[in-house]
């Protein structure tokens, strides 16, 4: 964070200056981030073994097209190096976050005034050999309105921040859909910065590919931000997907709400969840909740759900949290085979019930029904397999 | 051609529990023909519900022996949502909770299920509208998730919506009056009357307790003890046993 770090404050004192204890300090020097052996907490989940590429600076890294539909309404520009405001938001957390935020050309989309329509965005991958980095900055302008939809296919090696500025009274969706194909690998760093009395919703959703790795993170830049972060996951045989989020509460009377539903199915199926939530000595009247809930469809998966909350004022109006972990509820699929439908098509209702809630957050009704689409065949790739 | 009934034979069920295979239902026999309705009455613990479930085909109970038959098709052995198609509903005693789901999609995927087509779209809304109306709930729940954050008697309310659409052949209630204040009791039973009304559907009433029976005219009433049918009569049996309540036959069992 290019702000200063407020402290996570153990002794009641505000002028402690120790970051959350969750979270490494941001620096855009690669020195400041060491390759990590795997024993730190921050990276104890991935399986780094598969990935030592993305720590070597040396790699030469191209960028991926990324291109924007025709029309959108939306600005569409570069940053260089040091132009803000790339840089202003986000600092990278890990080594790989600051490979990515070194690259010497930033793609720049600005909203400005209402979008229409939700603009797509298609980052596509072209390699599993070749590595690539890219620094997206998002700038909705203060009472700006508007949802992005940043689509990932293809196959990859890729490291993706996304920056995003939301300014005051500003409303942005900001979807970020990965769907590699088998054998990609995508780390990344999403950092927002929710300006005074904004709207942010952002939605995670992470199929495709070996190995998915996010870190997002959020803070305010003034009071009364609302934001929601809402994921989708679905890890099939072999799949590591990893979501990890900080909520920042540095600011009054801000609101976060994140819920993340996942599904498993496979041998080695595995997702990682790890969610904080600081609230500063400062952050008086916010309120947050955070959710994980996961669906083991077989056996063979594994499921790490770490919820965190680190509170420094009791002067909120309310924090919770919560994380589960369960199978098909046997009673549910009963009940509707009771009713006729077979068990292929109530495992399918179950699943698409479990995700609905979620999707339906996206507002984007042709962007739901094909990512539900994706869900049910994702469903249905253990059978075929 | 086969004869009209559902016929349970010599029916017996074995649930597993952490000490072994428990038996529960040690000979049931019962023949209910269209048009009929027979109350199963019993004590808790009695085995009601587990013939229930037995019948429609829950995982958890074992049939170690014996038959059901629905219209000359054997369904022992069947899984659940083959013995749904070939005629038969259960109204449980707890409806279950599918978030994400909604009733208007559920009712679809059920019937499409049942009839081999989905119903035709023009008319859908308007008929599951019209179910919601009859059985007093509003419009709105076709929207919600089924049986999430409905009370008691909206659950047991949404079950006869069901059975309304799905319209089986044969219905088997377990304590649906259980629980219900006595509008919803009204609302519920009109609504089996309803179905019964049709003059060719078979309806197996299971309940504790005598009041349901004010408004469900019982054909046939079955005294339910130890997991099996102890005495059999007409609608009278119902009034006796409200005075005398089941004590005899559970002695008797002991």
């Amino acid at each position: 964070m290019s702000k200063s770090v407020a402290p996570v404050d153990q002794t009641g004192s505000e002028s402690a200056t120790v970051v959350s204890h969750l979270h490494p300090v941001g620096s855009f020097v690669l020195a400041d981030h060491p390759a990590p052996s795997g024993k730190e907490e921050f990276w104890r989940f991935t399986p780094l073994a598969k990935v030592q590429d993305f720590f070597d600076d040396t790699l030469e890294r191209s960028s991926l097209d990324v291109h924007v539909e025709p029309g959108s309404g939306v600005g569409f520009g570069h940053l260089g190096l040091g132009q803000s405001p790339r840089g202003t938001v986000l600092t990278p957390v890990d080594r790989t976050s600051a490979i990515a935020a070194a690259v010497p050309q930033a793609t720049h989309l600005v909203v400005e005034g209402t979008l229409e329509r939700p603009v797509r965005v298609n980052i596509q991958g072209e390699s599993l050999t070749h590595p690539t980095a890219d620094h997206v900055v998002i700038e909705a302008l203060p009472q700006s309105c508007g949802t992005i939809l940043l689509n990932h296919t293809g196959a990859a090696r890729h490291i993706g921040n996304v920056e995003i500025i939301v300014g005051e009274g500003a409303n942005l969706t900001v979807v970020t859909l990965q769907d590699w194909a088998p054998g990609s690998v995508h780390f990344g760093q999403h950092e927002a910065l929710v300006g005074k009395d904004a709207v942010y919703r952002h939605i995670d959703v992470s199929l495709g590919g070996s190995l998915i790795r996010l870190q997002n993170n959020l803070s305010y830049a003034s009071i009364g931000g609302d934001a929601e972060l809402y994921g989708v996951y679905f890890a099939q045989s072999g799949q590591h997907i990893e979501h990890r989020l900080f909520i920042d509460h540095d600011h009054p009377k801000g609101v976060s709400h994140v819920d993340y539903r996942g599904a498993l199915q496979g041998e080695g199926a595995e997702s990682v969840w790890v969610g904080d939530v600081l609230i500063r000595p400062t952050a008086i009247g916010i309120e947050t909740y955070e959710a994980n809930k996961n669906l083991v469809l077989t056996d063979g998966c594994r499921v790490h759900a770490v919820p965190n909350l680190e509170i420094e004022t009791g002067e909120i109006v309310g924090a919770g949290h919560s994380a589960s972990t369960g199978r098909f509820d046997d009673e549910q699929l009963f009940y509707l085979e009771s009713r006729g439908i077979d068990e292929t098509e109530a495992r399918r209702l179950v699943v698409r019930g479990f995700f609905a809630t979620i999707l339906a957050r996206i507002g984007i009704e042709d962007v739901e029904e094909t990512l539900m689409r994706r869900l049910d065949a994702e469903l249905a790739f253990d059978k075929e397999n | 051609m086969t004869e009209r009934k559902l016929e349970i034979r010599d029916l017996h069920v074995s649930v597993e529990t952490e000490t072994g295979s428990k038996p529960i239902l040690k000979g049931v026999n019962l023949i209910i023909n269209p048009g009929e309705v027979h109350a199963i009455m019993g004590p808790n613990g009695s085995g009601k519900s587990t013939l229930a479930y037995s019948i429609a085909g829950h995982p958890k109970y074992t049939i170690t022996s014996g038959s059901v038959m629905l219209d000359g098709v054997e369904l022992v052995g069947l899984t659940a949502d083959a013995r749904a198609k070939a005629g038969l509903f259960l109204a449980m005693q707890y409806p279950v909770e599918v978030p994400g789901v909604s009733v208007s999609n559920f009712l679809r995927t059920a019937k499409t299920a049942l009839d081999g087509q989905a119903p035709p779209v023009r008319s859908w809304a308007a008929k599951v509208n019209d179910s919601l109306a009859k059985m007093q709930l509003d419009g709105e729940f076709a929207a919600r998730s089924v049986n999430e954050g409905f009370s008691g008697g909206e659950k047991k309310r949404n079950e006869i919506v069901q059975l309304d659409i799905l319209d089986p052949k044969y219905a088997v209630l377990d304590e649906t009056d259980s629980g219900l204040d006595i509008d919803a009791l009204r609302v519920v039973s009109e609504g089996v009357n309803r179905y019964t009304a049709q003059g060719d559907r078979g309806v197996l009433l299971i309940t504790h307790y005598t009041r349901i029976l004010r408004y469900i005219k019982p054909d046939f009433v079955h005294v339910f003890v130890d997991g099996h049918v102890v005495e059999e009569g007409d609608a009278r049996l119902a009034e006796s046993l409200e005075e005398t309540g089941y004590e005899r036959w559970v002695k008797a069992a002991e």
